[in-house]
């Protein structure tokens, strides 16, 4: 006898929605109203209905399709409630027979059919009129779905701060006419993809580099970032960029539980534990990086998750292959030029030639302005230096850097060396 | 919606017309007539020389005004012309600002109109 599967648990299927797929159907709502406000207000209006109506009548087939109209028949209601909003959306060119089937026909729908329009907002998001700052922060509330606290202890920003930067988007997005679209103009497509990923990839760094507080790694910003790539690559799924971004990302975060010890001191490459190192992170990244460099359109992504997939190969230091390595940092100074990818190149360098050479290398950098601000460029000098035995050398340049530096995980990287130069 | 496209010159910058590259009054002709045709003109002026313009400042509501011949001194930015248009979108009009002959070696500031 087989036992009928017990429905669905509204309350379970209604979290579910809001943690993976509300931010799906406010920008569909975006899409068809064109103003983040009322797609909020009318996608919570739908939640609170489900809240309702589903334990009473069930849940739904498709809790997406229902959600998505109902939705969109909450927000008509606002509008035909408020005279101005009516107004504003009047350029929108609104119809009263736009109003969607009824939620029961549209249940019938596939969440499948549904289009999914998030591509639309992560572009609008990242348009180049829109602050850097500001487009992180509208990626992750709006494409991330998630709120408003949420971003602000994501990005270790007062809340009152991260609610005036997305207040002030808005406003620009309404006041500028800035369309939450997807280029038309294949160009300009081409132009705003980098936007996109540049914004994936600094939410990343925000939470792995962590520039301000003292938590070395933020996971959860890091996983935040992950998701927000994987959505994307989703959605382009021929685009080398993309699968290269979030390649780079897996085998970034694979690495993550080793870089920095149980004092929070970062831990070089060449000292990491490998046996820590995420197995199934690594082998998705490397595969994904593969993927990525076979594919037309190869950038900057694509290359940098080359170059970490070497080292995720390479079962120790001494095994990695620099040569392959500072081939890619070659192909990578092609794509234009950038002083901290030089500098990796002369360490790469070093490692395939030697710390002489490495040393060579490094220094014909010195004077570059970006670099001598840069406390890993003094770092890399100074360690060099100790590699040649250059010990007194490499105490002051070391000591340098660590005045450089600000307090926090650096600092303490450096300090930890300078003592075990002077336990020597 | 409608939006401005404020010409920007620079005062420490060559003047229109004595560098090669600078864009002539006839590209500027053209620039207008394809406006026209896409039917997208609302307006605009063109403006002489920024020494040609005075300025009246008063400190308060009280205060006399005071005349000044020039631009403000400090300013070395000034606004050659405008144009107006009517299109969808802020991409639509950067679309057009990026064609403006003023964009070339100067800035085209592209400001929505305020809707009163």
């Amino acid at each position: 006898m087989t036992v009928p599967e017990p429905p669905p648990d509204p309350g379970d299927v209604l979290a579910r929605v809001r943690r993976e797929e509300l931010s799906r159907l406010v920008a569909t709502l975006v899409r068809r109203f064109g103003d983040l406000d009322l797609a909020e207000d009318a996608a919570q209006d739908a939640m609170v209905s489900a809240l309702r109506t589903w334990p009473r009548d069930g849940v739904p087939r498709s809790p997406l399709a229902w959600l998505t109209s109902t939705a969109r028949n909450a927000a008509l209601d606002r509008v035909r409630r408020d005279d101005g909003l009516a107004r504003r959306l009047a350029e929108l060119h609104l119809r009263e027979q736009d109003r969607a089937p009824d939620p029961a026909d549209a249940a019938a729908l596939a969440a499948d059919d549904l289009p999914d329009d998030r591509l639309a907002m992560l572009m609008g998001c990242c348009h180049p009129a829109i602050a850097p700052a500001d487009r992180i922060a509208l990626m992750l509330r709006f494409v991330g779905g998630l709120s408003s606290a949420e971003v602000a202890q994501a990005l270790l920003l007062p809340l009152p701060t991260v609610q005036a930067r997305l207040t002030r988007a808005k406003k620009r997005i309404a006041g500028a006419g800035i369309p939450l679209e997807v280029p038309e103009d294949p160009a300009e497509r081409e132009r705003r993809l980098p936007l996109v990923l540049t914004a994936i990839s600094l939410v990343f760094t925000e939470g792995y580099a962590a520039s301000h507080g003292d938590a070395p790694i933020r996971r959860e910003l890091t996983a935040e970032a992950i998701r927000l790539a994987r959505i994307t690559q989703g959605l382009l799924p021929g685009a080398a960029e993309p699968e290269g971004l979030l390649a780079l990302l897996l085998l970034t975060e694979a690495r993550a539980s080793a870089r920095v010890d149980a004092e929070g001191v970062p831990v070089s490459l060449e000292e990491q534990d490998r046996g820590l190192w995420d197995r199934e992170l690594l082998a998705e990244g490397s595969r994904r990086a593969e993927r990525a460099a076979a594919m037309p359109g190869a950038g900057r992504f694509t290359i940098q998750a080359a170059i970490a997939a070497v080292h995720a190969e390479a079962t120790d230091l001494s095994g990695t292959d620099w040569a392959q390595v500072v081939a890619l940092y070659d192909l990578l100074l092609g794509l234009g030029e950038d002083p901290v990818v030089r500098m990796n190149r002369a360490i790469a360098l070093g490692r395939r030639d030697g710390p002489a050479s490495g040393l060579a290398a490094l220094d014909a950098l010195r004077g570059i302005a970006e670099l001598e601000r840069h406390v890993p460029f003094h770092a890399a000098r100074g360690l060099t230096l100790a590699e040649l035995g250059r010990e007194e050398e490499a105490r002051a340049v070391l000591a340098a850097a660590r005045e450089l530096a600000p307090e926090g995980p650096d600092r303490r990287f450096l300090q930890a060396r300078l003592r075990r130069l002077d336990a020597d | 919606m409608k939006y401005v496209l404020l010409l920007m010159g620079n005062l420490s910058d060559d003047r229109c017309g004595e560098t090669e590259d600078a864009p002539g009054v006839e590209e500027f002709i053209a620039f207008d007539a394809a406006l026209e045709e896409a039917g997208v003109l609302r307006g605009g002026f063109a403006l002489t020389d920024p020494e040609e313009g005075t300025s009246v400042t008063r400190a308060s509501r009280d205060a006399e005004a005071v005349v000044t011949a020039g631009p403000y001194a400090e300013s070395r930015e000034f606004v050659g012309g405008t144009i107006v248009i009517e299109v969808d979108t802020l991409d639509a009009a950067l679309g057009w600002a990026a064609r403006c002959p003023g964009a070339i070696g100067g800035r085209v500031e592209v400001r929505p109109l305020l809707d009163i």
